[in-house]
């Protein structure tokens, strides 16, 4: 198994794609995201499983440039990325570092109960829907009726 | 799946990748355009779920054609007569009410059929189902507020959506018209027979419509022949002059 050896760990893989930084909301990672489905080695090829988080997000393709570059970057040479549907993401893949990063940026994350807990810059509770849809796919656009801003929430799926 | 009927497959599946990509295209033309920056996002963020949807179907419908046809291939290099999508996605966006009132009924058909073919028989299928099942969710609820506010708005909002789903409302008929491909799916387990989903259809429209004020009209005529590619209306070679154009002129493209 001198083979295997010569391959770096696959947690050392999930410590690499931890630090690539999500394109749109370059202040989570791809992990903290929870877009990332699996990492397993086929023979020699190192195999990355990766999830969209909305069907028509056009983050996609650079998503997978970057965690291409990434690995390479570490000397891999030998890698295929897997796109996989099913299940489909779910804001509960998340993390909870992830969340709590997220507003700290000034996104609010998502909730069960389907809108922003508070606002996340003043954390008022006084909120108003502006609109479904906000400047990605992922979010939709909040005010805080406190503070007046507005403000982005990542809307729960 | 070896008993699948792999030709009325093709067809199904380009009925599905047809029906989002049509009317994708359609609510993208709203781009830059829309009464309000909230709204103008909004179209644009369902476009692009919808144009996302169809890289997933028009994609397997390519690998179930067997003939090296990739999703691009499918939407750019066929032309009207090869299209198999409802003639109600091809309508012309009209006024604001118009394209919402377009996209609530497209939006109630697609969440009905997309729960129903979670649990179909090809797992390709039902995972495509299930993506699309939660941005579908989100465009119904989206779509339902706005045909409430605006049909239980002030008296112009609610002539014009009065006046647009009367427009649209023959429509509606084609959605729900089986064939043999549907009998052929049907027998798979691969999907529901659409006659049988008026019932939920009808369920979501009356709720809707009726807290909009608005009058379900009685008649049950309906235009055919997208679906089945027998005859298009004028508008859909408009469209894809438009949609087509840089791949025609500029074969295999890119940047």
């Amino acid at each position: 198994m001198t083979q295997i050896a010569e391959h770096p760990p696959i947690d050392q893989i999930w410590d690499w794609l931890h630090a690539v930084p999500d394109p749109e909301i370059p202040v989570i990672s791809l992990t903290d995201l929870g877009i990332i489905r699996d990492v397993a080695y086929d023979g020699e090829t190192l195999v990355v499983t990766v999830t969209p988080t909305y069907s028509g997000c056009p983050a996609t393709s650079i998503i997978n440039l970057d965690i291409e570059t990434a690995l390479r970057d570490q000397g891999m040479t030998d890698i295929r990325l897997k796109q996989q549907i099913f299940p489909p993401w779910t804001t509960d893949w998340l993390t909870p570092e992830g969340a709590e990063k997220l507003e700290k940026y000034g996104i609010a994350p998502p909730t069960a109960a389907g809108g922003p807990k508070r606002c996340p810059q003043c954390g008022g509770t006084h909120l108003e829907k502006l609109s479904q849809f906000g400047s990605t796919p992922c979010k939709a656009q909040w005010k805080c009726l406190g503070c007046l801003e507005p403000f982005d929430y990542f809307k729960c799926i | 799946m070896a008993n699948v009927d792999q030709q009325a497959l093709f067809q199904f599946l380009l009925r599905m990748g047809d029906n989002t990509l049509v009317l994708g295209h359609r609510v993208s033309e709203w781009c830059g355009h829309a009464p309000v920056l909230e709204e103008d996002i909004a179209l644009a963020n369902t476009a692009l779920d919808l144009i996302g949807q169809t890289q997933f179907w028009l994609g397997l419908a390519g690998e179930v054609e067997g003939k090296g046809q990739d999703a691009d291939a499918l939407a750019f290099r066929r032309d009207v007569w090869d299209f198999r999508n409802f003639l109600i996605c091809e309508m012309p966006n009209g006024d604001f009410g118009q394209t919402l009132m377009r996209q609530f009924l497209f939006d109630a058909w697609a969440s009905v059929t997309l729960a129903h073919l979670q649990k179909s028989s090809d797992e390709r299928v039902a995972g495509i189902a299930a993506k699309a099942s939660k941005e579908v969710a989100y465009h119904l609820e989206r779509s339902s507020d706005t045909i409430v506010g605006l049909g239980d708005g002030t008296a112009e909002s609610h002539d014009r959506m009065q006046a647009a789903l009367e427009y649209l409302w023959p429509y509606v008929g084609e959605m729900f018209a089986s064939d043999d491909v549907d009998a052929n799916m049907v027998a798979a387990g691969i999907a529901t027979d659409p006659a049988g989903l008026r019932g939920e259809f009808d369920a979501i429209i009356t709720r809707v419509l009726t807290q909009a004020t608005l009058n379900i009209p009685q008649s049950t005529f309906a235009h055919k022949g997208g679906r089945d590619g027998s005859i298009h209306t004028e508008h859909l070679g408009h469209l894809l002059t438009s949609m087509q154009w840089l791949q025609r002129v500029y074969p295999d493209a890119s940047w």
